[in-house]
């Protein structure tokens, strides 16, 4: 493959310095996917210890400190190692290509962020081998995870791992946003946008403006703990209620961020497997705003126990009980969307079908848990772990797994085998209810969440048993998709570049996989649906917008991993009190922002005889 | 579009930092990141707000504060977002001298900020107002400290980009990072002006 610019030579590497060095939007979903999945099933590992000392009463599996260690790895990894990544795995595989782009804004900062979110999270795992897990439950509570009763370097992992790790998603936020508003093709106006790519602008508007609250408050707790600082020691006038703020002004819109995009590829894939138009598309952009906006401005109803008094409570019980009615209108037009449609029951069009129930109870158990009064019955029970596994696993996961199966063979040009699909969805569907259901009713009888075990003869034994059961089931789910990556890998690189025939947007008009430039000549948009309304016509590809000719590219580069590498050094200087480690760290890091800054990037072309060759991503 | 395009003529367009589609991009993304830096701001601020009463055995802020070291300081940073907006119209003009002398009394200006603020928390800590002395001391070193710490930074990186158009000439790869810094110098303006208002006034009065 020649790289001949105007006068620059650019290196390209091959195998894995290709890999370490890329800048492609393509690669990089690949890297977050194979990462994100990766740290999936370190969570799920999690989970399924947990299920098994919950078995049965008076189990000892592992000892008490163990679970808290557990729980707290568990909801920290799956939340910010194993969903923000997969998002972010498929937004970078599809969202240039679903509005007509070559790359995103900022190639560069999109490996930054993957560097930097995948070194956070493995600072974080490291944990376990250092013999100090972090034990104060994901949302860190002070002063249970202050220095005063958390004096080991458990909780120091997980402020530094989620610190390096926020930087990556703060990154891609504003990497995204700036995408979608200046990239888009001609004619591909903000009301013609595909939903996904809608759902991934407002998710990245909230990363922008959520993250940076988290990050004070992990700077705060940092400081509280090396630094000897006072913001939550309440002996030195410090304040925990504080950090529950902070903490849940960013936890409640963080929320939304995963679950917006779940109802982006839902969208997308009720209404390619309908083979209608998605019912409602005003309304259902409306509506994604509507949630967005609302999200920030509920952040206090995880608080309703801690004493707010009932002004507050009943303002943040009313606004939260509000973002049902955005959310209703979302889980009707896809009713309509789905009906009178010629349905296709393919494995990712079950999960947006499971989909909608499931999240429809998660929702209903929001809106019970928002009643402030009756919150004090639900609050720290499994009534509260039912509700938002239901929402989180129930939505996002089930998103993820429709996202993947669907656009599987644009990322990788192979369809993922439908039979073990299907076995796939049917065993995590059923295994996910057998877990959930029940433990609504585990904690109406009162079972408190965070205890790693409980007495015999009060009504929880049967249930915790079947829950147990399903959270197998849902491992078999899980080992079945991974067997069926496997298994497509060895298939020949055939999927059409529509791959599904039904495709409604851009990125089915390019081959699977796209070429690196991914459009040859960018297309000209003439609808909502763009490529829909191509086909309806008779039109067997779109019409492109600008002659064939040389395209830019820009070049690979190493420097975000050393970046990344840098702030993993330093954090490790930093908690264990090695100032000169944690310097060395820093400086390298701001070295190659340094480097990065006087070195121009010129990139290279490919030429119109190379692009003729099928230049393969 | 790509750089080369605009320097076959030798002639650079009126608002050289928007010549470019990266340009453009550089510049929109910037302003989202300001928009998170605002949020972190915010919560520094929201932190401090919350903490401020509580001094332990440490000073409290009316004992400490001395107005006029601090309205010097605040005149001084004022003053170094004006000379940056002589900078950017001297860039509108092409007329690179200019730009760069205008650029160094910026950075000149930042470094006395910096001088005067350091200066400053010498004195705090002299007189018994250290980092871990009460939650208020802490707040307030965070919050003021993330905002010196911008000064710094701003110090350095438009030095690094004087330096890159004095090598380079100013172009239409040059203007733009002439243009953002600017950008985030007025911010951190703007950020002080908060600092000033909320952290000091408010200290003396409340």
């Amino acid at each position: 493959m020649s790289a001949h610019a105007h006068g620059h030579t650019v290196k390209r590497y091959r195998g894995l310095m290709d890999w370490l060095t890329t800048v492609d939007h393509k690669k990089i979903g690949i890297l977050y996917m194979i990462a994100g999945l990766f740290f999936f099933l370190i969570g799920g590992l999690e989970a399924i210890i947990i299920r098994v000392q919950l078995m049965k009463p008076m189990n000892d599996v592992v000892a008490g400190d163990t679970f808290n260690e557990l729980i707290t790895m568990h909801g920290t990894t799956m939340i910010f190692l194993a969903a923000m990544p997969l998002l972010f795995a498929l937004m970078n595989a599809v969202i240039p290509l679903q509005i007509g782009a070559r790359d995103v804004a900022f190639p560069f900062l999109n490996s930054l962020g993957f560097w930097t979110f995948f070194f956070g999270g493995l600072l974080l795992n490291l944990s376990w081998f250092a013999g100090t897990v972090p034990d104060a439950g994901w949302t860190s509570y002070v002063p249970l995870a202050g220095p005063t009763f958390n004096s080991g370097h458990g909780v120091d992992y997980y402020v530094i791992g989620l610190q390096i790790a926020g930087i990556g998603t703060l990154l891609g936020g504003i990497n995204f946003m700036a995408t979608i508003i200046n990239m888009r093709a001609p004619g591909l106006t903000f009301m013609r946008l595909p939903m996904f790519t809608w759902t991934i602008f407002i998710t990245s508007a909230l990363i922008v403006f959520a993250f940076p609250a988290l990050t004070v408050g992990l700077v705060a707790i940092m400081f509280d703990r090396l630094f000897h600082a006072n913001f939550f020691e309440v002996a030195n006038g410090g304040s925990g209620v504080l950090w529950e703020h902070i903490f849940w002004v960013f936890g409640h819109p963080e929320v939304y961020i995963l679950i917006l995009p779940a109802f982006g590829i839902i969208s997308e894939v009720v209404s390619t497997f309908s083979r209608k138009r998605l019912f409602g598309y005003s309304s259902m952009v409306f509506a994604t705003v509507l949630i967005a906006f609302l999200g920030f401005m509920v952040w206090a109803h995880h608080m309703f126990t801690t004493g707010l008094g009932p002004v507050a409570n009943g303002l943040f019980s009313i606004a939260t009980m509000l973002i049902a009615v955005p959310t209703g209108v979302k889980i009707f037009n896809w009713l309509f969307t789905l009906w009178g449609g010629s349905i296709r029951f393919t494995t990712a069009n079950l999960f947006g079908i499971g989909f909608i129930p499931t999240f429809v109870m998660g929702g209903v158990t929001g809106v019970m848990l928002a009643s402030a009064p009756a919150d004090y019955q639900y609050h720290d029970t499994y009534f509260v772990v039912a509700h938002f596994h239901y929402v989180i696993v129930g939505g996002l996961i089930f998103g993820i797994f429709a996202g993947l199966h669907y656009w599987w063979p644009k990322m990788f040009g192979r369809m993922l085998n439908e039979t073990i699909g299907k076995i796939t969805f049917w065993t995590f569907f059923i295994g996910f209810h057998m877990t959930f259901f029940v433990q609504h009713f585990l904690g109406l009888l009162g079972m408190p969440r965070r205890v790693y075990t409980y007495l015999e003869g009060q009504g929880f034994d049967n249930m915790n048993f079947i829950s147990t059961i399903g959270a197998f089931l849902m491992g078999v789910g899980t080992i079945a998709f991974l067997l069926n990556i496997f298994i497509t890998w060895a298939k020949p690189r055939n999927a059409a570049a529509d791959a599904w025939e039904d495709g409604r947007s851009l990125e089915w008009t390019i081959p699977s996989p796209p070429p690196e430039y991914n459009f040859q000549q960018v297309p000209l948009v003439r609808g909502y649906d763009a490529w829909w309304k191509e086909k309806m016509e008779g039109n067997t590809a779109m019409t492109p917008a600008e002659p064939i000719g040389s395209i830019h590219m820009p070049s690979p580069s190493i420097l975000p991993l050393i970046m990344s590498l840098g702030l993993f050094i330093a954090g490790f200087g930093f908690m264990y009190d090695r100032l000169i480690v944690a310097g060395a760290g820093l400086v390298i890091t701001l070295g190659c922002m340094v480097i990065r800054s006087l070195v121009d990037d010129h990139g290279y072309h490919i030429e119109p005889e190379d692009q003729e060759k099928g230049v393969k991503a | 579009m790509s750089a080369h395009d605009h320097a076959v003529d030798g002639q650079l367009p009126h608002e050289p930092e928007k010549a470019t589609l990266q340009a453009r991009n550089n510049i929109l993304g910037f302003w989202l990141f300001l928009g998170a830096e605002t949020v972190l701001f915010g919560t520094l601020f929201a932190a401090f707000l919350a903490l401020r009463h509580n001094i332990g055995d440490g000073p409290s802020a009316n004992e400490l504060f001395k107005l006029p070291m601090v309205f010097a300081a605040t005149m001084i940073l004022l003053t170094s977002s004006l000379t940056s907006v002589f900078a950017v119209q001297a860039l509108h003009l092409h007329k690179k001298k200019a730009m760069v002398g205008w650029l160094i009394v910026t950075i000149l200006l930042g470094l006395s900020f910096l001088g005067l603020e350091i200066y400053e928390f010498f004195e705090y800590v002299h007189e018994g107002h250290k980092f871990t002395t009460s939650a208020f001391s802490s707040s307030f070193y965070t919050l003021v400290g993330f905002h010196g710490a911008h000064v710094a930074f701003g110090v350095v990186w438009i030095s690094l980009v004087i330096g890159q158009v004095l090598k380079k000439g100013l172009t239409v790869v040059t203007a733009p990072k002439v243009y953002i810094s600017a950008i985030y110098w007025h911010f951190i303006d703007v950020v002080w002006v908060f600092i000033f208002t909320v952290v000091y006034l408010m200290g003396k009065v409340g």
